[in-house]
């Protein structure tokens, strides 16, 4: 009776895994080869004042950064922006941008004798946006994944919360969402979302300033000691920058490629 | 077979009633780091991996180390370990659950979990270790339980399951491998950047998962009328004994490399793991107790009277359990995550509900090993009887 009842219960199983694999078989034939899938909010394209890049990166002058205020006015600007959570607990805290001394955000480059200027200067640090990311290496399921523009993006609702980027991440760049966010945001931007516990978030370059055609909030706000904009082209800002003055890059030598140059 | 496990005496079923008390309450802690978050575990910012890894990295290896006894019996038809690799194979499943519930417990949104598969990403060490973990379950599942089902019918197992067994030999060895390779290539993690770490990851599971195999032995013979046999026991003592000196080696190997080297990005996790940094010290304790314990296990093991003595022996054993448990299950994790890739120092402490979560975790682990334990040794001790 046993050898009756599990063979045809096999028999009705493998028919149904049968029928079940008929819909996206006949989905593909009837398609014709064209693999497009309606989009559920419309027809999705770049926006007219979008701002484009090969390679977006961004150049520090810290003698500039020193200058009062300036630090905290691009901090706030971002995480006011992004509806970054005030944590109480500094075992949650979330930062996407934040200041380092000298030693601090280049470790290894420290020594006895540093310039004043140097020794006391705050360093902006937050993602570097690297060509080469080791997070997005690390990520199981691409849910920070690079930008065809260079730009290191998160996609929220994707993240498992495993935090292997950030284990990778040499520069501790990624904060966790230990808790609920929400009822730690001072005051909720309407046009950002908010993200919930359990996803990993950082420094996202921006990327929706820039598709309506702005420079990114800490740029915006530095006065002139954040400078913003396309490796790739000769003309730019950054480039300009980056040929007249000497930079330093946080850990060069793991070949991440950081995309923060400093101007010391 | 397994209505086997329902047979017990009154202390069995005590035994599994307190096993679920305990996963009972870690399951309500569970719920409330559900609804909470993971900000009830003692995680941070800074060291954002913790117990819940740590022991997943420390019960790997213990799976790993069914292949101990496996690799001898066949591949080299060494018999006296022909009663006993069900039971190793029964072990690796329990610690590959266990494995799978720690990922699952530390996962930020676990209902999420199915996306590993649904994007796949095979430039993720994360991805394989999905994929390995859950081959070695398959693979324990299909070739012991074969196995036992054909000693209980008192049958050879099946030709076809030869070939699960054939690939289960270096599939442990890669569960561990795949493991290490999540640490050893992350780089801005100057502890864990080490060729070294999966050789030492094989090294230290293959001294964890005999010595738990021989107290269980024991164990076995004290409860049950199962004997292992003391050959068998002998031969898992002298493999957990080479095994456990080649870890301590590897250990120095590492702190020559980074103290001789003097590079401060290598010498700071140690110098925090073993004498404190910045005036933070928790795991100092522990990190000198791992090394006695080991110490004492191998000088133990060394000695023939000792080694032979099954008293002695236990504790030997229970020694380098407990030693290589606080090198991966402790300090490996903290070790690389102080300091931070900015030179700060922020330390981790475990919580009340992460101990808790975790002991239930453990507990789920004794339950599978206890049920496949109680049908096991009643295969073997009702062919011992007919033969």
């Amino acid at each position: 009776m046993m050898e009756n009842s599990r063979r045809s219960f096999l028999k009705i199983a493998g028919v149904t895994a049968a029928g079940l694999s008929l819909k996206p078989v006949t989905d593909v034939l009837a398609s014709g080869g064209h693999q497009t899938k309606s989009s559920p909010i419309g027809d999705v394209s770049k926006g007219k004042d979008v701002l484009t890049a090969k390679r977006w990166a961004m150049v520090i002058d810290v003698k500039k950064m020193a200058h009062d205020g300036t630090v905290h006015k691009c901090i706030d600007a971002c995480h006011k922006l992004h509806n970054v959570p005030k944590m109480t607990n500094k075992r949650h805290e979330i930062k996407w941008i934040w200041d380092e001394e000298f030693h601090h955000a280049f470790p290894g480059q420290h020594h006895e004798h540093l310039s004043e200027a140097i020794e006391h200067a705050p360093f902006l640090v937050l993602c570097n946006h690297c060509e080469n990311p080791p997070c997005v290496r690390a990520c199981p399921t691409k849910a920070t994944f690079q930008r065809e523009d260079g730009i290191v993006l998160m996609d929220f609702h994707r993240c498992i919360g495993c935090r292997f980027c950030m284990a990778a991440c040499p520069y501790g760049s990624r904060s966790f969402n230990f808790r609920d966010p929400r009822p730690f945001i001072e005051e909720t931007q309407e046009n950002f979302p908010t993200r919930m516990k359990g996803v990993v978030e950082k420094c996202n370059f921006c990327a929706e300033r820039l598709a309506v055609g702005k420079q990114p909030a800490c740029v915006e706000v530095s006065g002139g000691a954040i400078i913003f904009g396309d490796l790739d082209d000769e003309n730019s800002d950054v480039r300009k920058a980056l040929k007249s003055n000497y930079v330093i890059r946080r850990k060069p030598g793991l070949g991440t490629g950081p995309q923060i140059y400093y101007m010391v | 077979m397994l209505e086997r496990a329902l047979n017990g005496n009154k202390n069995y079923w005590a035994w599994l009633m307190l096993l679920m008390s305990i996963i009972g309450v870690a399951v309500v802690f569970y719920l409330y780091q559900l609804w909470f978050g993971l900000g009830v575990t003692g995680m941070s910012r800074d060291v954002s991996w913790g117990f819940y890894i740590a022991q997943f990295t420390f019960l790997v290896g213990v799976a790993a180390s069914a292949v101990m006894l496996v690799l001898p019996y066949y591949l080299h038809h060494y018999k006296a370990f022909g009663k006993i690799t069900v039971l190793g194979e029964f072990v690796a499943i329990a610690a590959v659950t266990m494995c799978l519930l720690f990922i699952l417990a530390d996962l930020g949104q676990p209902q999420r979990m199915l996306n590993v598969i649904f994007y796949a990403t095979p430039h993720s060490m994360l991805f394989w270790d999905m994929i390995v973990l859950n081959g070695y379950l398959f693979l324990n599942l299909i070739v012991g339980w074969n196995a036992l089902s054909a000693e209980s019918k008192g049958v050879p197992p099946p030709k076809w399951v030869k070939p699960f067994i054939y690939i289960s030999i270096p599939w442990a060895v890669s569960i561990h491998t795949v493991t290490a390779f999540l640490y050893c290539g992350l780089p801005g993690r100057g502890f864990w950047l080490t060729a070294v770490l999966a050789p030492r990851f094989l090294a230290s599971a293959f001294a964890a998962g005999p010595a738990l195999l021989i107290l269980l032995c024991l164990l076995l013979r004290k409860l049950t009328r199962f004997d292992a046999g003391k050959e068998a026991i002998q031969m898992l003592s002298k493999i957990a004994t080479y095994a456990i000196i080649i870890n301590v080696f590897f250990f120095f190997c590492e702190v020559f490399v980074a103290c001789y080297s003097q590079i401060p990005e290598h010498m700071d996790h140690l110098q925090y793991l073993f004498f404190g940094l910045h005036g933070k010290g928790a795991l100092v304790p522990f990190m000198w107790l791992s090394m006695i314990l080991m110490f004492t296990g191998i000088f133990m093991m060394l000695i023939p009277k000792v080694r032979t003595n099954e008293t002695t022996l236990a504790v030997a054993c229970v020694a380098i359990f407990i030693g290589t448990w606080i090198d991966k299950g402790l300090g490996m994790i903290s070790g690389g995550f102080v300091p931070n890739p900015l030179h700060h120092v922020n330390e981790y402490i475990p919580t009340i509900p992460e101990i808790m979560i975790t002991i239930g975790i453990y507990a789920i682990g004794m339950l599978v090993l206890t049920v496949l334990y109680k049908m096991a040794i009643s295969v073997k001790e009702e062919a011992a009887g007919l033969s």
